[in-house]
């Protein structure tokens, strides 16, 4: 082996909300060249790929290579003179550039949102509704015997979660692994986690709150009131979940943006949460947003000791306002409120929509990523940053809010995103103090 | 820092028996001290003000992942206690959970200065350093659950008390806390089934200890630890009517285990405990067995307790005590949330309005106050609402009022439910009115006594004291606290002055300094052989069950800005 080899375990993967700690890397002179364990999402970041290379400011329509303070300057000036600016992004960075970012927001007078406005933000709203009867990952590793996975595609999104939390996985009470679980999907069509389920239910699109009302119904002794067929789903099969929710000893519903932006999008979460309220008059019963960046719970977290909210918060008042659909991000760019945006640790170009990046390519926008991607193309200053969780330390929080921290495993030549953001927020107060 | 001077004020300091005298305070270097150089020294005219320690909280959830997830649940609540940032001020948020700020800020303003989280999940305690570190000014530290730990419910099984220590000391060590918490012993691991434990003497399914087993074993291991309060105890079947029975069981669980300090003679702490104060048998005819307890504390060394006042209004319901919160989830049907977490503990969260016109409420209301008016010595209870359980601390001014104005509690009385007749506070406790002796011992003093911080200058002003002063608008000459219980609540909610660690914080109710306090952490030391075997079962554990890999688990030292680790004096050699 070569003498300059070190082996590094228990290295946290960086990418997806299953926040995998088992992994294992060898680094070769200041580069990662191997990772054991992950899986080949996971692997594939650690290892790295194509980086930003200089910071860079459009000049004529083109980016151009310019010095990293040039480029802190430069960011600063458009922020400092905004009057309505967009801090976007977040989750797939640490909850130390969080606190950073919403200090310079609150600064800055700004909104503040991340990538919960496109994915989970409904389950934050049904949560506000209904609460949420939920627990830790290891919870469910040993006890659950009857595990739902509802419009989320594990096997695709978080491709280790099966083998480390949920079906997979030998727990205390569940010696026997998948043996001793029950294992049912529901989704609107065969994915590959239906392949390694005991049961798949398929549900209609658009249909899901229908499924889950009738569920209820049936709870509650009402299911004569029921059709022959629910969403494409036979009366039968409804009844026998049901039945076998009620004899599970533990059961638990984990539940993906098939529920959250379908049809009825926030009310498919409020009624899966309820139904799961009911089930507790029978047994134990819990339920589990899957949450896809590695750190967009985290970031939710931090925003909400901050200020008390979780997401699209607009501190241009001098207090928090949190209004979802009026201050989440898509619908402040649709009705061209932003004059300036910054955009961190996530990709808008590839995930919002048409008349939102229409707003975001009129307005000065400042990116800050290790990588080049479609939100780069309409960039005015991009700033590289060293890879969070490989490069930099900090902490992020799994799906089920337990706290991790992230390493740094390699030097980089870049700054991290809590000194990009620190630099930049010291900036907008010198050029604040100077007016 | 400028030395400072605190004239002509009237002291409250119960700890170095002055009780209300003119004196002066002097503060060098951020610690109280005999004489200063008054011409170079910031001079603050205290003249017919009241003078106090700055004020430590014993018991409140502050900080933390319940805190977080109660937050999120209610962004109404954030609404309502909105104030826009300052100068030098965040934005603060929240009417019932405050944000991080508003946290800091508020307690300031009342004058306290050191507070304590009382409730930090093990596999979470990184979440509670993140969040307490954002809470400006105060000095603070955490209690780690070990209510329901599975190696130490199977090393309790075994009678493998020495191992029980050593895991005790890890878990201190890894969650960076420094008191040993019980809330539901046994009960949360039940509820991990969807049941629960009432009594003492019932058996966790699979693992087969009792309450009473768990609270003794670590009674004893606490001793051993030298640790410098006692255990921290939320006993089984709180809040159900008729509780008063398990409350008191549990206090004799642990009455065989000797103090292992001179400097503390309770064993445990009994906290909130208004909501174990319960006769009755229905939510109809529930009625206070406040006596019971008191009886128990006047004739007992070995058990403290604090108030959990419940005050009315609106407030938000957190504890480790997951199917307690269920149960108050079934009475209301409101928004709830759950969180067990593995291998360790529980917790559940539902928003709540107490009213004065419901039965149970009126009867919990009157409970708190009985207990702090009938406990003889004023050093056995501390003034709590188990916030933000049965109340918000910002509640704490009104309390103090209602303990000093017996006028107060007569009018508040004519509003409340026909189900006071159940209480003592009609009768028994008629005409009792505290002294501001005896509330600046159940809101500083008496918390630095229980938490053995009156060495590390808590609670008191004697010379080497930290230099945490509260100044309130209050002439005790003039003062008629019965007939004037508003200008008390005036008083108590805004400090004409704050002084944290010798520098001015608050002035005329409002923050003008937010320094960053101290966070306390307790590193007891093990036996190098009996820890290598400890750690063998402990690793198992990791390995098998839980979630996280071992090398992730314990807090890293840069979440904490400003750790102080606590002297602690073991009480013999943990072999
Ligand atoms: S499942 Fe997610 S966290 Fe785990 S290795 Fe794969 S990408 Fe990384
Ligand atoms: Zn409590």
């Amino acid at each position: 082996m070569n003498p300059d080899s070190t082996i590094v375990t228990d290295v946290v993967c960086p990418l997806c909300g299953s926040l995998c700690d088992d992994i294992t890397v060898r680094i070769e002179n200041g580069k990662i060249v191997e990772v054991r364990d992950a899986c080949d999402m996971g692997e594939s970041k650690i290892l790295g790929h194509d980086r930003i290379k200089s910071p860079m400011i459009r000049e004529k329509g083109e980016l151009k290579e310019v010095s990293y303070e040039k480029a802190v300057k430069k960011s600063a000036e458009i922020l400092a003179k905004s009057k309505r600016p967009l801090l976007y992004g977040w989750s797939s960075t640490t909850c130390e550039a969080h606190e950073k970012g919403i200090k310079l927001a609150a600064e800055v007078g700004g909104i503040v949102d991340n990538t919960a406005t496109v994915c989970h933000g409904p389950s934050v709203i049904a949560i506000q509704t209904v609460g949420l009867p939920s627990c830790t990952l290891g919870q469910i590793k040993n006890r659950a015997d009857l595990i739902v996975y509802w419009g989320s595609n594990q096997s695709q999104a978080h491709p280790r979660h099966m083998s480390r939390y949920s079906s997979f996985i030998r727990g205390f009470f569940r010696e026997e692994g998948r043996k001793a679980k029950y294992v049912v999907v529901i989704d609107v069509r065969d994915t590959t986690t239906t392949n390694v389920a005991d049961e798949f239910i398929k549900v209609e699109p658009g249909h899901d709150y229908k499924l889950l009302s009738a569920l209820r119904a049936v709870l509650a002794d009402k299911a004569d009131v029921l059709p022959d067929d629910v969403g494409g789903v036979p009366k039968d099969a409804i009844m026998n979940l049901a039945e076998r929710m009620k004899k599970a000893e533990f059961g638990v519903i984990f539940f993906g943006m098939g529920l959250t932006q379908s049809r009825s999008r926030y009310n498919n979460v409020v009624n899966a949460i309820a139904l799961t309220r009911e089930l507790n008059q029978f047994t134990k019963f819990v339920i589990m947003p899957m949450r896809g960046h590695y750190n967009v719970t985290g970031f939710g977290q931090v925003l909400t000791w901050e200020t008390g909210y979780p997401y699209a918060v607009d501190l241009s008042r001098g207090y928090a306002w949190y209004n979802p659909g009026e201050t989440t991000s898509t619908d402040v760019l649709n009705r061209g409120e932003c004059d300036s945006a910054l955009i961190i640790a996530s990709d808008p170009g590839a995930h919002f929509p048409g008349k939102s990046l229409k707003h975001l390519s009129k307005i000065p926008v400042i990116q800050v990523d290790p990588y080049h991607n479609p939100t780069t193309e309409f960039a005015d200053v991009v700033i590289p940053s060293a890879v969070a969780g490989i490069e930099a330390e900090g902490c992020a929080y799994r799906m089920d809010n337990v706290p991790i921290m992230v390493r740094k495993l390699i030097d980089s030549e870049y700054k991290s995103d809590e000194e990009i953001i620190d630099d930049v927020l010291n900036k907008v107060m010198e050029i604040r103090g100077g007016k | 820092m400028a030395d400072m001077i605190i004239k002509n004020g009237t002291v409250y300091d119960p700890l170095n028996n002055i009780p209300g005298e003119k004196k002066d305070i002097c503060i060098k270097d951020g610690k109280v001290t005999d004489k200063i150089k008054e011409k170079d020294a910031t001079v603050i005219d205290a003249k017919g003000k009241t003078v106090m320690p700055g004020g430590v909280e014993i018991h409140a959830h502050i900080a933390g992942a319940k805190v977080n997830a109660g937050r999120l649940m209610r962004p109404e609540d954030a609404w309502m206690g909105k104030v826009p940032k300052g100068k030098l001020t965040r934005a603060e948020s929240g009417s019932s959970i405050f944000n991080v700020y508003a946290t800091g800020y508020k307690y300031a303003r009342m004058g306290y200065t050191t507070l304590f989280e009382a409730a930090v999940p093990p596999l979470l305690a990184r979440h509670t350093h993140e969040e307490l570190e954002e809470i400006p000014i105060a000095d603070k530290g955490a209690y780690v659950l070990m209510d329901n730990n599975w190696l130490g419910m199977e090393y309790i099984k075994n009678g493998e008390i020495d191992k029980l220590a050593a895991l005790s000391a890890w878990f201190l060590k890894a969650t960076k806390c420094m008191v040993l918490k019980f809330v539901n012993p046994g009960g949360n691991e039940a509820w991990g089934w969807g049941k629960n434990l009432i009594e003492v003497n019932e058996h966790t399914p699979h693992f087969e200890v009792t309450p009473a087993e768990i609270l003794n074993a670590f009674a004893e291991v606490n001793e051993r630890l030298g640790l410098p309060h006692s255990i921290h105890v939320h006993c089984n079947n709180l809040g159900h009517p008729g509780n008063v029975g398990t409350t008191i069981d549990t206090f004799n669980a642990v009455k065989d285990i000797k103090p292992g300090r001179s400097d503390r003679k309770a064993i445990l702490h009994a906290t909130h405990a208004q909501f174990h104060a319960y006769g009755g048998s229905n939510w109809k005819d529930v009625e206070s067995e406040s006596k019971v307890i008191v009886d128990y504390i006047n004739s007992n060394d070995h058990v403290t307790i604090d108030m959990g006042q419940l005050m009315f209004g609106d407030t938000t319901t957190m504890t480790a005590d997951g199917a307690m919160e269920y149960d108050l989830h079934k009475l209301s049907r409101r928004k709830w949330i759950n969180c067990d977490v593995e291998l360790e503990t529980g917790s559940g969260i539902i928003p709540v309005r107490y009213s004065p016109k419901v039965a149970v409420n009126t009867v919990q209301w009157a409970i708190g106050l009985e207990l702090a008016l009938l406990i003889k010595d004023k050093t056995k209870i501390a003034l709590t609402t188990d916030h933000p359980n049965a109340a918000p601390f910002t509640k704490y001014p009104e309390i103090i009022a209602l303990l000093m104005s017996s006028t107060m509690r007569d009018g508040m009385m004519k509003g409340v439910h026909e189900s006071i007749k159940r209480t003592l506070l009609p009768s028994e406790c008629a005409g009792i009115e505290l002294t501001l002796e005896d509330i600046a011992k159940i809101t500083r003093g008496t918390q630095a006594k229980l938490l053995n911080f009156v060495e590390l200058g808590k609670g008191h002003l004697a010379p080497g004291a930290d230099g945490d002063v509260a100044v309130y608008d209050i002439d005790p000459d003039k003062l008629d606290g019965s007939r004037n219980p508003d200008q008390i609540i005036n008083a108590f909610r805004k400090a004409i002055y704050t002084i944290k660690g010798g520098e001015i914080v608050v002035k005329d109710g409002e923050v003008v300094a937010t320094p960053m306090g101290r966070t306390f952490i307790a590193n007891p030391e093990i036996d190098e052989s009996l820890n290598k075997a400890m750690l063998e079962d402990l690793t198992e554990k990791f390995v098998h069950y839980y979630s996280v890999n071992m090398a992730n688990y314990p807090v890293q030292s840069r979440y904490l800005r400003n750790p102080f680790e606590i002297p602690l004096k073991p009480s013999k050699e943990v072999a």
